[in-house]
């Protein structure tokens, strides 16, 4: 089941030099919430942009039926959403797509936000908490000015450490070079990860060579967002057990919004 | 969202006896609109926001004998008002379908129309063969226009000879309804459609995508996977009105109206250009209930003008 209808905004607040922090009280769609998954928003009621935009789960109160969103204005649509007010009506659709799935046995996880990448992993790190599962999340940004979210994952009780280009806070550098130093020491069993896909890709092969299995979520252009148009394909390895010959090729292309936006690491193509 | 208050205005609408059921070339609808190929699945991606049974057929994506892997990413782009796409007929193939897809379908009360698409001569033939031993399609729309496949549909779709040719393989493998989807990439759309309907389609759906393409002034390259796509939404809507309007005037085929419609007012427009049906794409991905306010949205407009037969506005515009 899914919800399509309005929401309430409830708070909306500069977090970051372009970073929004929006809760928008949804209790049919609250109650569907969870960690990885995203809903669909229709920032304008015009016709400029058109499409929808995916924006992930950032927040989910069950209790209180709200969500919230972090977001970064990039352009039109998020610009949109950034000018909302509390007591707005928001037109949402969701939850969309398959959320991460804490596998049984895992002890010690790592968690690589890059950049905005940071939004979905918050209800993530809260579930690994609640599970009991030991956690280092790394962050990497921009420049200390983009490191968003820092001081609440502290707060949660979870080791943080910070990756950024210029090296204006914590390792200079990506946080692919950030995880490498950590990966042995911290000795992770399990790795999550949501960023751009340069760093996803990096942090594939290096947690490979780690012998880390893990799953990372993945971001495309989106159509429709329930798996109707086949705008947002990735590539995918699996093929073994599908009678599409599409695998015969090396790869067979899976829809983000409705096979992810969470993908295990090991199936994921990612092209340069 | 299946609004139980809907149902309740069908069935008044049908008391008071406002008549929104038409026959799109000997398929009969119980209201004019569909969904536009390729932008509602096969179904069931749509179910949780539409009451399938409520539509007037369901129009699933494009099938092709073989399984297409499609285009590469990015498959869509934004324009104001409409979108690029490229994802060039990606589908698991007509047995997948037939096994996989079509028996959801048979759960509904709502006829099936199948858009069909191919490299070859041979491959429309097999495919309409497969197709129309299968229970549950009740008609085929042939996309002899699709523009994003290299070897496929703009061939055949803009050379009048070929999209003849393609209709007369098509019919002398089926006795289902068959309905011609013309590209509007080209230069004369009223000899196109009267070729096909020469050459033996029940109806003609137009229009499918315009070609088109967009170029990222950063990356300084094409944008789209495939570089050029076919722009749909409300920025074509001018464009599908005319040539309905042409169309309908020259060719007696019913006409299965498309391109950017996102509400009532713009389904009647082109049912007063021509169309007896028509087809929401684009629109369901804004609002993904689109179709369900459009029907409720035409028998209002006929409740507030006093029409009774929905037949009545077919062409109204020219007639
Ligand atoms: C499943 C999913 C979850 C997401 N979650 C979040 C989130 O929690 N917070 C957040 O800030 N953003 C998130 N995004 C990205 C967000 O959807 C885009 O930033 C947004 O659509 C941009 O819209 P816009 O109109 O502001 O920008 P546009 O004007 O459309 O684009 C501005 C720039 O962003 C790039 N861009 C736009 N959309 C995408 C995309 N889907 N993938 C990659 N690049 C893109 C464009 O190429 C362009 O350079 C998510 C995307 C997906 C697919
Ligand atoms: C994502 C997408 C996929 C499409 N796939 C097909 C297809 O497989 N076969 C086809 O005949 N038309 C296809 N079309 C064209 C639509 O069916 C329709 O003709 C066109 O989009 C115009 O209608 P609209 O503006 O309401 O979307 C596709 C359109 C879109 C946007
Ligand atoms: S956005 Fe349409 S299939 Fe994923």
């Amino acid at each position: 089941m899914s919800f399509s209808g309005l929401g309430e905004v409830v708070m909306n607040t500069k977090v970051g030099p372009e970073h929004f922090l929006m809760r928008v009280y949804v209790p049919q769609l609250t109650k569907l919430a969870k960690p990885g998954r995203f809903v669909h928003i229709r920032c304008s009621s015009g016709m400029d942009p058109l499409l929808r935009r995916p924006i992930s789960l950032h927040g989910i109160d069950y209790g209180k039926g709200t969500i919230s969103l972090l977001y970064q204005v990039v352009g039109t649509g998020t610009r949109m959403l950034a000018e909302m007010s509390p007591g707005d009506g928001i037109d949402l659709m969701g939850p969309l797509g398959n959320g991460f799935t804490i596998p049984d046995g895992i002890n010690k996880a790592l968690v690589v936000g890059g950049g905005i990448g940071v939004a979905p992993l918050f209800p993530l790190v809260q579930s690994l908490k609640h599970y009991g599962i030991e956690q280092t999340v790394l962050l990497g940004a921009r420049s200390a000015a983009f490191v968003i979210g820092r001081e609440q994952l502290e707060s949660l009780g979870v080791k943080v450490k910070i990756a950024t280009d210029d090296g204006s806070f914590g390792y200079q550098g990506f946080v692919t070079g950030l995880a490498e130093d950590v990966i042995p020491a911290a000795k992770p069993d399990y790795f999550f990860a949501c960023g751009p896909y340069p760093m996803l890709k990096g942090l594939i092969s290096l947690t490979k060579g780690f012998g880390l299995s893990g799953q990372v979520s993945l971001e495309e252009y989106m159509g429709c967002g329930v798996g109707a148009c086949l705008a947002c394909v990735c590539k995918n390895r699996t093929g073994g057990g599908t009678e599409q010959p599409a695998s015969a090729g090396g790869f067979e292309y899976k829809k983000v919004c409705t096979d992810g936006p969470v993908f295990e690491a090991s199936e994921v193509i990612l092209d340069d | 969202m299946t609004n139980p208050a809907d149902n309740l205005t069908d069935r008044q609408a049908g008391s008071q006896g406002v008549n929104l059921s038409v026959n799109l070339g000997g398929l009969q609808m119980k209201n004019p609109v569909t969904t536009a190929s390729g932008t509602f699945g096969f179904g069931p991606e749509y179910a949780p926001y539409v009451d399938l049974n409520r539509l007037g057929a369901i129009t699933v994506k494009g099938t092709t004998l073989e399984p297409r892997k499609g285009n590469p990413t990015p498959r869509i782009a934004e324009t104001p008002a409409g979108i690029l796409n490229c994802i060039g007929l990606q589908n698991p193939g007509v047995d997948h379908f037939i096994r996989e897809d079509l028996p959801y379908l048979r759960n509904y009360d709502t006829p099936v129309i199948v858009n069909i698409a191919g490299n070859s001569l041979d491959d429309y033939a097999e495919v309409t063969r497969r197709l129309s031993g299968a229970q549950g399609v009740s008609a085929l729309e042939v996309n002899i226009s699709c523009p994003n496949v290299k070897q496929g549909g703009m061939v055949f779709g803009t050379d009048c000879m070929m999209a003849a040719e393609v209709i007369r393989v098509v019919r002398e493998n089926t006795t289902l309804p068959l309905i011609a989807k013309l590209s509007p990439n080209v230069t004369d759309i009223v000899e196109i459609a009267g070729r096909v309907a020469e050459a033996g389609a029940d109806a003609l759906a137009l229009i499918n995508t315009l070609l088109g393409m967009k170029i990222d002034i950063r990356s300084r390259k094409p944008f789209l996977g495939n570089i050029m796509g076919g722009l749909s939404g409300p920025a074509i809507r001018p464009v599908a009105v005319r040539m309905v309007w042409q169309a309908a005037q020259a060719v007696r085929l019913p006409i299965l109206g498309m391109g950017g419609i996102m509400n009532a007012e713009d389904a009647i427009e082109f049912i007063l250009a021509g169309a007896t049906a028509v087809a929401v794409g684009t629109a369901n991905f804004v609002n993904p209930a689109a179709t369900m306010d459009i029907i409720t949205g035409i028998q209002q407009y006929m409740r507030d003008n006093g029409i009774t037969d929905i037949n009545d506005l077919v062409g109204a515009a020219w007639k």
